[in-house]
């Protein structure tokens, strides 16, 4: 019954200067899902994380956020951004402290339809949240995707990492 | 082992790559499909996780879906929410369901394309001397305010302590369409 094992390790980047985006391209399309991992911080706090596909920078993402900073709960949400699907700190911004998000991106390379993204981030001088993003450009398959700090000048600080694993189905 | 549960907790470690396993797929058809079922699943792995995809049929722009476990659709199930509809965070307790509800996914008048996302935790389900705790991360983005919802819930079915060999996941619109895929996995220990 089962088909073998998966969850298998794509690529890594792991930053040897800061940076505001980190890229990984050639993603092949041989599995189902996508799972990106940030692990990391900003040199200036501030600044919320998204994740753009393939290159497009239209007004083709939204997002629905969930978020607990502390001392309140809420939720908000993005409609027709061209910063990409939520990842990381959109509430009280990504700090200097170190940091985690995780991105599920599922069914990536299918031509059929738009791509749901699930994100998971907390760091535990700011916030947990949690995020399910839309990307609405025409279907196509990602095979690029690039996290990018949108506020200010704000970078990722050295020695952020960014890892991507595929998942296959059965 | 520490990889691993850092994984399905989503803390952004790795798993390693010889413990994740697909056991089964349900790709919907044209016709659509009224239940998406896996049974007879395999007692080989320490926890579950079903990933999917899913739009459903019926005049709406969401509706919910249901999950049983080995067939039981008595009123065995509790379950806890935290969910977030673009505006608001909210929290509820359901006791004595005939399911656990999980969450909410785009109907026939959404827009073209827009799928919903699950993912599914089940943590032990082969312990015979404890209820399985049934995780999930489920969320819908419309780049609207209507039906877009995100859900955080956790819950089990308290009937008994039986090892999970079936699940079944019914849509409350009349089915889940083409292009929803449904996908099991087995997480070793």
């Amino acid at each position: 019954m089962a088909a073998g094992s998966t969850y298998t390790p794509i690529a890594t980047t792991t930053l040897g200067s800061a940076a505001a985006s980190i890229t990984l391209s050639s993603i092949p399309s041989t599995y189902t899902y996508l799972v990106l991992v940030l692990n990391g911080s900003l040199t200036t706090s501030g600044s919320s994380v998204w994740v753009r596909f393939n290159g497009d920078t239209a007004t083709n993402y939204s997002s629905t956020i969930l978020y607990g900073t502390g001392t309140a709960a809420g939720s908000t949400r993005e409609t027709s951004v061209s910063n990409g699907c939520v990842f990381a700190g959109y509430q009280q911004g990504m700090s200097t402290s170190q940091s985690t998000a995780i991105m599920h991106i599922q069914n990536y390379a299918n031509t059929t339809t738009y791509k749901t993204t699930l994100a998971r981030y907390s760091d535990a001088s700011q916030e947990a949240e949690t995020a399910v993003g839309l990307w609405r450009k025409t279907p196509e398959a990602i095979n690029s995707l690039t996290a990018v700090v949108v506020f200010g000048s704000r970078v990722f600080s050295i020695g952020t990492t960014l890892t991507l694993y595929g998942i296959a189905a059965a | 082992m520490l990889n691993l549960i850092s994984a399905i907790h989503g803390t952004g470690v790795a798993a390693s790559t010889n413990s994740y396993e697909s056991i089964a797929t349900v790709t919907v058809g044209a016709g659509g499909s009224s239940s998406i079922s896996f049974s007879s699943i395999p007692s080989t792995y320490k926890h579950l996780q079903i990933r999917a995809i899913g739009r459903q049929s019926g005049a709406n722009t969401g509706y919910a879906a249901q999950l049983r476990v080995n067939g039981n659709s008595g009123s065995n199930y509790t379950q806890h929410r935290l969910r977030g509809n673009g505006t608001t965070a909210t929290a509820a307790a359901y006791t004595a369901q005939t399911s656990i509800s999980i969450g909410g996914w785009p109907a026939a008048n959404s827009s073209a394309s827009i799928f919903g996302t699950i993912i599914i935790d089940i943590l032990d389900y082969t312990d015979t001397n404890k209820y399985k705790t049934i995780r999930y991360l489920q969320g819908t983005d419309q780049n609207s305010a209507t039906d877009s919802n995100i859900f955080f819930d956790s819950g089990f079915m308290f009937a008994n302590t039986n090892a999970i060999t079936q699940i079944d996941i019914i849509p409350d619109g009349t089915s889940f369409v083409q292009y929803s895929q449904f996908a099991l996995y087995g997480i070793k220990g």
